[in-house]
């Protein structure tokens, strides 16, 4: 049969059409699904870890699970945007690794209340990062692991400089200032100088919080603006490092020897014990003032159930699974690939790797000087602007009162929108 | 009857079928894709949209006040227009300066013009990296620290010094790399159609080759693409994001330095902040400032009109 163009271009066109349709019309949206075998799937999404084997290993505890087939993703990129984005959706992750859940998401109803997933094991997981998963007394995130901030320093540089390392906030600074040289500056806060990764920690540092145990506004009081404004002596000296190829969640500066001290995590630890042998030391975030402390900012990562999942009995019994009973893969998720310490207290006790060295010390900080990194009733409002305040006032040497007068204004009424919604 | 009305739907010799077959699906995803959208972020600025897009809590104008009160977005608006005063003055003259070298050329003209267009086929994306990672980063074996290192000069924080703040000259020289030579091609296409007889005559009065003749006959004569180049390179400029975002964010968040309104907006409406009614009146407002800037600047311009 011979085909004239037209009726070629008209069956290509039907053809086209029919696809389009089918694959509209298809149910494969990775939610809700039974697999060949009959089993319901659960997708489940992590964000990318930097540690060469962890993504094999949390594929391997997935498909050790026997109650549903479970389809881990591991997502580059921003990670909490996306998650954030996908959960309006009907195309979202059953079970994700949250750094939250966010408030908004928990009064959103974006995720499901996990308390009864803890039972008898609540006592055992650590309190600071439980209390930042606990919204009105229910647990929406089960934490996974806890991560970790903290200085490192490099032994060598400041003994020859004739340096202490610094226990106290105008030292760090003046140290840091001894320690800069044409080809390697002091200290190393990111390349933006410091408010990104810093957060709350000087404010703990002065003794002050971001948030009260009471839901209250922790820093309008004058030893915060005290503490903050003494940052600007780190970026007018040009004692920080900034614009470094790699920010400082890679010990890479530090390595490299373009900085003396950075602020980085705990999982940075292996690398730079390789790179650096003994000639490394750690340190909590100095104390300002008299009523100041060492400080360490902790949090964790912990895993959360989508609202909108079809399978919630099949995802919760999954997160029972890995993360409270199936103890070795904690252990095994923290200290196997990189460095973090289970967020179990017993598991963290008795690992052998947090008990000696830097690793020990780390984790000592840690529990004695944890603050959690971000409090649930900061708001991601709030957060921007007091990240917008710090920055100000590190790089421009604005006025840190004024500047805190604006943060407090915007995070008291964020403190009113949340709280109405209760 | 039955052939009437089909004879009335697919039209004469079928045209209006081929028509729908082959403009329907773009109709169908302009609809989908940008209509509905956009209709549906109207509707959510005027709720409370706090991580939901179907929300419930009506809030009538708030949001739009709670924006224009909002000192980072009018911070951001300022970003905009600093950015317009360096990026399109700066395209301009590159572009236009491009398009007469290029014209003048006697041989390999079509080498050079698509040496200088090659740019635009690269991804924002890709060259801001590149910009950030090896041309302009802080430390002391970044391209621009190198020249500056061997005439002895100190290293330049590029995109975090504010004072002065040298991460204009990054973000400016990514844009101009990328655009300038599709703007040539604009100019290079008006500078085509200038009849041969214009400089005939010109010379014939006298009037001297180069400054003279661009400022009398040239440039008058690049006039109606002179206004449509102004006019893309401004609109251009209020959507920036991809640079801005590659060249200067973080995993924690980006500082609040040279972040242009469609920065702003992502982080309020997609990013954690979540806050999509609030979002969504700073994408209306910013829609209509566009709309309001492009309609006055082509009466300014007299872009449509006839040419006398």
């Amino acid at each position: 049969m011979s085909m004239s163009r037209r009726r070629l271009l008209g069956a290509g066109g039907g053809l086209a059409l029919t696809g389009a349709l089918a694959s509209a019309c298809g149910t494969n949206t990775g939610r809700g699904g039974d697999d060949h075998a009959g089993q319901p799937v659960i997708e489940q999404w992590y964000h990318q870890y930097g540690e060469a084997g962890t993504e094999q290993a949390v594929r391997r505890y997935a498909d050790a699970f026997d109650g549903a087939n479970v389809q881990v993703q591991w997502r580059p990129g921003n990670y909490d945007q996306q998650t954030a984005a996908a959960l309006l959706t009907d195309s979202g992750p059953d079970v994700f690794e949250a750094s939250g859940p966010s408030l908004d998401q928990i009064q959103g109803g974006q995720v499901v209340d996990l308390t009864d997933l803890l039972s008898e094991a609540k006592d055992d997981f650590n309190p600071t990062v439980l209390e930042q998963k606990t919204y009105q007394g229910k647990v929406w995130g089960i934490p996974q692991v806890i991560d970790m901030q903290l200085l490192y320093y490099r032994k060598s540089l400041l003994a020859d400089a004739g340096v202490e390392p610094p226990d106290t906030l105008d030292a760090l600074i003046d140290a840091a200032k001894k320690l800069t040289t044409k080809n390697v500056k002091g200290l190393f806060l990111g390349n933006d100088g410091g408010p990104g990764v810093l957060a709350g920690t000087p404010l703990n540092a002065a003794g002050l919080e971001l948030i009260t145990k009471d839901g209250e506004i922790g820093f309008d009081d004058p030893a915060a603006a005290r503490t903050l404004g003494k940052l600007h002596q780190l970026y007018a000296e040009k004692s920080l490092l900034l614009g470094a190829p790699s920010d400082w969640s890679d010990p890479a500066a530090l390595t490299q020897g373009l900085t003396a001290m950075q602020w980085s995590g705990l999982w940075a630890l292996p690398q730079v014990q390789k790179a650096l042998g003994e000639d490394f030391g750690v340190l909590p975030f100095p104390k300002d003032g008299a009523d100041g402390a060492p400080a360490v900012p902790v949090g964790a990562y912990g895993a959360a159930v989508s609202a909108k999942t079809k399978h919630k009995a099949e995802a919760k019994a999954y997160v029972k699974w890995l993360w409270v009973d199936r103890t070795e893969y904690q252990e095994d998720f923290a200290l196997r690939y990189g460095f973090h310490i289970p967020a179990r207290i017993s598991l963290a006790k008795k690992a052998a790797k947090l008990r000696t060295g830097a690793a020990g010390e780390a984790a000592r900080y840690a529990f004695d000087h944890g603050h959690v990194s971000e409090p649930l009733l900061w708001t991601a409002a709030a957060r921007t602007a007091y990240q917008d305040a710090l920055s100000r006032i590190i790089k421009g040497g604005a006025n840190p009162d004024g500047e805190l007068r604006s943060v407090i204004r915007k995070a008291q009424a964020e403190l009113r929108r949340v709280k109405k919604k209760n | 009857m039955r052939g009437t009305y089909r004879r009335r739907l697919l039209g004469p010799q079928n045209r209006h079928l081929w028509f729908w077959i082959f403009v329907g699906p773009f109709v169908l995803g302009l609809t989908l894709f940008t209509y509905v959208p956009l209709a549906w972020s109207a509707y959510l600025s005027f709720f409370d949209a706090h991580n939901t897009v179907s929300p419930t809590d009506f809030v009538g104008l708030d949001n739009y006040t709670a924006m224009l009160g909002d000192d980072a977005f009018t911070d951001s608006l300022v970003t905009f227009l600093v950015f317009t005063a360096l990026i399109v003055p700066a395209t301009y003259v590159l572009s236009l300066g491009l398009a007469l070298m290029v014209n003048r050329l006697r041989w390999a003209q079509a080498f050079f013009r698509s040496v200088f267009f090659l740019p635009v086929a690269c991804s924002y994306v890709v060259a801001a990296l590149i910009w950030k990672i090896s041309i302009f980063n802080g430390v002391r074996f970044g391209l621009a620290n190198t020249v500056l290192d061997w005439f002895g000069a100190d290293q330049i924080a590029w995109l975090s010094t504010t004072e002065p703040p040298w991460y204009w000259l990054v973000i400016v020289t990514v844009r101009l790399w990328l655009q300038a030579g599709f703007y040539m091609v604009l100019f290079l296409a008006g500078l085509q159609r200038i009849s041969p007889r214009l400089y005939e005559a010109a010379a014939v009065d006298g009037a001297r080759p180069g400054w003279q003749v661009f400022r009398h006959i040239t440039f008058p004569q690049l006039r109606a693409t002179s206004v449509a180049v102004v006019l893309l390179l401004v609109i251009n400029a209020f959507q920036a994001f991809d640079e801005f975002y590659n060249l200067l964010s973080d995993a924690r968040g980006y500082p609040p330095y040279a972040r242009p309104p469609l920065v702003y907006l992502y982080y309020t409406a997609l990013g954690q902040g979540q806050n999509l009614g609030l979002g969504s009146a700073g994408a209306v407002i910013l829609a209509l400032i566009i709309a309001v800037v492009t309609v006055v600047q082509a009466r300014w311009f007299g872009l449509g009109r006839k040419e006398d």
